[in-house]
């Protein structure tokens, strides 16, 4: 390989791993926003029960905390094996 | 499940147990300490461990360098006296760490050496950056300390009955030995230890409170609806300016990465990967960890009751420990105690370390040798700027005995999150950021977060008993993570910087390639070099 087209498909490369970072990053920011902005606005909504001693507001708030630990994950199982793979035959 | 049963509580009192597993922890950590030691020969392995340590190694560190007694007694008592609210903060808590792992995480590891200050100034000038890294780096750890020492002296007051210094001596004394003598290696297995520890014990104070509601958490958490109404399962008054939430939860979400002491553990694992997996475990730890919490803060709310709590310590910082009295009786409080005591020790012990890093190697190493200083100059320095960071906690924590500290957490989150963030966040991504530019962000962050937060109503009317304050919000986030990212970004283009400029492909290549730590490789040789081989000749030995 060439040293122009191997710079190309590194920059390539790297811009993937950035978008998919920024889309990832973008995901937290709403589930968890989103989460604090229906505690500041729609209260009563957190507060129905879905069933006795379960209200809405604790689902959503122990579901933000999985989403994050989820989609930390997504991005690890992506980085550690897709893009490490094509990291590592650029390196070749 | 008599509220009242409490009245013969052994809080506050010498508890045989509490001190035997305390001296158990710190005899088996200064013994890691002890075998660190004799493995610390370089500043690498002082500052990074040498690089040797596993991903699932450094997720329980990063872990335990994060759940500090803060998160576990004070979210605890924040949820037993109300409710739902507590997990705002839990929720608030956790979300920073997926935003270190897409942005921070493995950059960081490619580009730095052993502190974030390394990044930024990877391609600017070295002196103003480091200078001004540092300054962000001090006040941070700074303002972290002093409410850790403080939260400590008080703790240990109210679970043991020893005296607030005493208590604030030997949480300084057994730091000062971790950190001195066994450098990073030692704090990371101090931190596993405790995190393992801290783990376990929440995990079966949990289990022995769900085992009364037959292992439901829904059953608990509708008790305590029956008990104190169903608002407890709703939020409350902790939000109640949409403005001050957002605010607040900007300066949690980025703050975490800009966090000194959290950032320099991704320069003790091996490479990028590594640094990925670390922080995936750290997440999963810390919101197991959190949504223990929740329950542990219902059922001190039902099984020893919000007056007997409040009784105890106004804040709710003892009703952890008053349910494992409750429920496991004088054993379990003493074990308790002592992992809360633990804790307060490996996360001091952390900070100082970052902090060490600072002085030692941005401005002693950096500025004042210009990188000339030899191996074992460089490690003396190192140990001499802990135990003066040790001193100096132990200092700050008595004069500021009986202050409300709970800002200062606030405040230091705000900072990194608007002193440090920014400034790594442009480093990395914009090619046209400058010296200049990153001096800028930093400083201003640095000053508008102290600023704001002395105009702030915290410090104003709860601290300084004023009737009003200049500035609205509690936490300055909104305001000052924005004006860092502009500040850095039109400085920058005002005055711009060819180098810099030039010298972003290098930083891009070893941002992704990643170079390894001992070698820094012009670009041009880099695929030659073969990175991915021997990364790193100075990790090889562990």
């Amino acid at each position: 390989m060439s040293e122009p087209s191997r710079n190309d498909a590194l920059e390539a490369l790297a811009s993937s791993r950035w978008r998919v970072a920024a889309a990832l990053t973008v995901a937290t920011l709403v589930a968890y926003f989103g989460f604090i902005l229906l505690v500041a606005f729609n209260k009563p909504l957190m507060g129905q029960q879905l069933v006795p001693g379960l209200s809405v507001g604790i689902v959503l708030g122990a579901l933000v905390i999985v989403t994050a630990w989820a989609l930390t994950g997504i991005y690890m199982l992506w980085a550690n094996g897709k893009y490490d793979r094509a990291l590592s035959q650029l390196r070749r | 499940m008599n509220p009242t049963s409490t009245t013969g509580s052994q809080l506050g009192q010498p508890n045989a147990t509490a001190i035997f597993f305390f001296l158990l922890f710190v005899g088996v950590t200064l013994a890691i300490t002890w075998w660190a030691a004799r493995k610390t020969k370089t500043t690498s392995e002082f500052f990074a461990a040498g690089g040797g340590v596993s991903a699932l190694q450094n997720g329980f560190a990063l872990a335990g360098d994060y759940m500090s007694a803060a998160s576990f007694l004070g979210i605890a008592g924040l949820v037993a006296l109300s409710g739902f609210d507590g997990l705002i903060y839990s929720v608030g808590w956790l979300v920073g760490w997926p935003v270190v792992t897409f942005l921070i995480a493995e950059p960081l590891r490619n580009l730095g050496k052993y502190t974030f200050a390394d990044v930024v100034a990877y391609r600017l000038k070295q002196t103003p950056v480091r200078l001004s890294a540092a300054l962000g780096t001090l006040t941070v750890v700074s303002f972290y300390l002093i409410a850790q020492m403080v939260g400590a002296g008080n703790l240990i007051h109210l679970l043991f009955g020893l005296s607030y210094e005493v208590a604030v001596v030997i949480v300084g004394v057994v730091m000062i030995l971790y950190v001195l003598f066994g450098g990073m290696i030692a704090t990371t297995w101090v931190q596993i230890v405790k995190a393992v520890l801290l783990l376990a014990g929440a995990s079966a104070l949990a289990g022995a409170v769900l085992y009364r509601f037959g292992f439901s958490p829904v059953a608990l958490f509708n008790e305590a609806s029956r008990q104190y109404g169903e608002q407890v399962l709703a939020p409350g008054t902790l939000v109640s300016n949409p403005v001050e939430t957002v605010s607040l939860g900007l300066a949690l979400m980025f703050g975490t990465a800009g966090l000194p002491h959290i950032l320099m553990r991704f320069y003790t694992v091996p490479d990028a990967k590594a640094a990925r997996s670390s922080v995936f475990y750290a997440t999963g730890l810390i919101g197991y960890f959190y949504l223990v919490t929740f329950i542990l803060g219902f059922g001190a709310a039902v099984l020893v009751g919000r007056q007997s709590i409040t009784g105890v310590d106004k804040g709710g910082n003892m009703a952890a420990p008053m349910l494992a009295e409750v429920v496991g009786g004088t054993g379990f409080l003493g074990f308790i105690s002592a992992v809360a005591f633990a804790t307060i020790l490996a996360v001091v012990a952390g900070l100082t370390l970052s902090g060490a890093a600072a002085l030692s190697h941005d401005l002693w190493s950096s500025v004042v040798r210009k990188g000339q200083a030899p191996e074992h100059e460089q490690l003396k320095v190192a140990r001499l700027a802990s135990l003066f960071l040790g001193v100096l906690a132990v200092v700050l924590g008595v004069v500021f005995k009986g202050q409300n500290v709970a800002f200062m957490v606030g405040l230091a989150f705000a900072i990194a999150a608007s002193a440090n963030f920014p400034a790594l966040l442009l480093s990395m991504a914009w090619k046209k950021f400058t010296t200049n530019g990153a001096v800028a962000s930093m400083l201003t962050g640095s000053f508008s977060a102290v600023v704001l937060i002395f105009l702030s109503p915290t410090v104003q009317i709860d601290l300084l008993k004023n009737t009003s304050a200049l500035f609205p919000l509690k936490n300055p986030g909104i305001i000052t993570m924005p004006l860092a990212f502009f500040v850095g970004v039109a400085v920058s283009l005002l005055f711009p910087e060819k180098e810099a400029r030039e010298r972003f492909a290098e930083v891009k290549h070893r941002m992704h390639v990643g170079a390894g730590k001992a070698a820094a490789v012009p670009v041009a040789q880099v695929p030659s070099v073969s990175p991915g081989a021997t990364p790193r000749p100075t990790a090889t030995k562990a």
